[in-house]
């Protein structure tokens, strides 16, 4: 059974666009069919990240207005075969989305993947709500500071009512997603905790992705940060996320930087 | 002379009074309308003793023995036939009930016994999830029970009390109709803002003590306080 999956959060740039890709790519390496979907019409980004932006032709909204057909709209990514990217439109904005049409495109994408991951634009207004609508399972990325998590409170809400799983009175299920977690800052009290985060949102946890170096690498090279090296500290807590939602036990752990000693000699070095 | 005396004539006086009465309307077959009245009689037992009877026969054409066994039938179920309506007046004996005319209709108030009331709505809401950020719930009737936290950014408006098993982070206003009795409870207190019947304490104005612990607040007079619970 297809599963729709929304990478959400309220607040931008916490790491929707990132973590969508990173746990598309570690469930395509799973040998899962893949597709990410961007629904940031009027400020994708998605197809960067994913390193496909030179062969985008149609997008979503093409094929929301019947321009094109979904099998022209959707891009294979070059590095794993069963993953997928369908792209945002740059020349619109959200309000070319219509529900029918996200409704015709989901139902469609369903009987062709496992895994159907809508990349969340920020905010609470028609593109998030069109986003979460037709979701399964949600996955609210959040930073450990109090505005990230008083959004993504305010979002777990809007999953609870607004949703068609919501409306029907079946529940959506949620994950939260802790990404840019530094342990030493966190430790020294600057950062909310992990246990406060989880308290204020009673929500389960996904996973925790530490702050890196490696995303930035990963994001301007145009590549999921568990493609482009699996073995780095975020790659490893995205994979580990990835297989929280296949339904594996996985102990939770913060993965932490190996640094070497020229690392440490020279301390951080620009990306 | 005459022995006899002559008792001192008094005055009839004589005066028009109407009441009011029920009126039957027997409809044929009349077999089948006795039946109708002894259905009613076996749900109410005695709800026409005592009670003035007339009977309206305009809606059917009975005979003289007709009639007379009719009116048997109704003393037999301790009705009392008061007067007759609606008939040729050769129809009736000097041993039947006299004819009336001129009634006029008018509104019955029975007395029948009241319904049970339909049960008071309850006067609480209980909510079983938190309650998120962004998220207003107003139940004006009464009190509000919430087994989970407020969210930051989250509202609560109570008629009654506010009840909250869990951190309160947005803001509670009880007592919006004028209940100055209303209280606010709750298992930690980080509140935004509470308010009681219109009187308010923002975050700033609450007792950095109490942060945290579980607290409750009530109106004395005018002024808000706020206790911690234990």
């Amino acid at each position: 059974m297809a599963k729709v999956l929304v990478v959400t959060s309220g607040k931008g740039g916490v790491g929707k666009t990132t973590s969508t890709a990173a746990l598309g790519a570690a469930l395509a390496q799973m040998g899962e069919k893949v597709v990410v979907v961007d629904f940031d019409v009027g400020l994708r980004n998605l197809d960067l990240v994913m390193g496909a932006e030179r062969r985008v032709v149609f997008d979503l909204i093409n094929v929301v207005q019947g321009v094109a057909k979904l099998s022209q709209a959707l891009i294979r990514d070059k590095r794993l075969e069963n993953l997928w990217l369908l792209p945002a439109s740059q020349t619109r904005d959200k309000d070319a989305l219509t529900d029918e049409g996200v409704c015709s495109i989901i139902a469609d994408l369903r009987n062709r993947f496992d895994w159907i991951l809508c990349d969340s634009p920020a905010g609470i207004e028609r593109g998030a709500t069109l986003a979460m609508r037709y979701a399964d399972e949600a996955v609210i990325v959040t930073n450990p500071e109090v505005s990230s998590v008083r959004d993504s409170d305010r979002i777990i809400g809007m999953l609870d009512s607004k949703t068609v799983k919501a409306e029907k009175g079946e529940r959506v299920e949620k994950h939260v997603l802790i990404t840019r977690y530094d342990s030493a800052r966190a430790a020294r009290g600057e950062m909310l905790s992990i246990e406060d985060i989880l308290e204020i949102l009673a929500t389960p946890l996904l996973g925790i992705i530490p702050e890196s170096q490696d995303v930035l690498r990963a994001s301007n090279v145009g590549s999921p940060v568990t493609l482009n090296d699996a073995t780095s500290a975020p790659a490893r807590a995205y994979i580990d996320a990835a297989r929280r939602l296949m339904g594996e036990t996985v102990t939770m752990t913060v993965p932490v930087e190996r640094k070497g000693l020229m690392n440490r000699l020279l301390g951080r070095r620009a990306a | 002379m005459d022995a006899i005396a002559q008792p001192t004539r008094q005055l009839v006086r004589m005066r028009g009074r109407s009441y009011v009465a029920f009126v039957f309307c027997p409809a044929v077959p009349i077999v089948g309308w006795l039946d109708e009245i002894d259905a009613t009689l076996a749900r109410s037992p005695g709800f026409f003793v005592g009670k003035p009877v007339v009977l309206d026969l305009s809606a059917v054409n009975l005979s003289q023995t007709a009639i007379a066994h009719l009116v048997t039938s109704l003393e037999q179920r301790n009705i009392r036939v008061l007067g007759i309506e609606g008939v040729d007046e050769a129809h009736l004996t000097a041993s039947m009930p006299p004819l009336l005319t001129g009634g006029r209709p008018c509104v019955l108030v029975q007395n029948e016994p009241k319904k049970p009331e339909a049960k008071p709505k309850p006067m609480s809401l209980l909510l079983e999830s938190p309650v998120r950020s962004g998220q207003s719930v107003v139940f004006t009737e009464g009190d509000v029970t919430v087994l989970g936290s407020v969210g930051s950014g989250a509202e609560i408006v109570a008629g009654g009390s506010i009840h909250i098993y869990g951190t309160l982070r947005g803001r509670a206003m009880a007592g919006v109709n004028g209940n100055s009795a209303a209280r606010i409870y709750c298992q930690k207190i980080e509140a935004e803002l509470l308010a009681i019947d219109g009187y308010y304490q923002t975050a700033e104005d609450i007792d950095a003590n109490l942060r945290n612990r579980p607290a409750q607040a009530w109106l004395e007079g005018d002024v808000m306080k706020i206790t911690a619970l234990n």
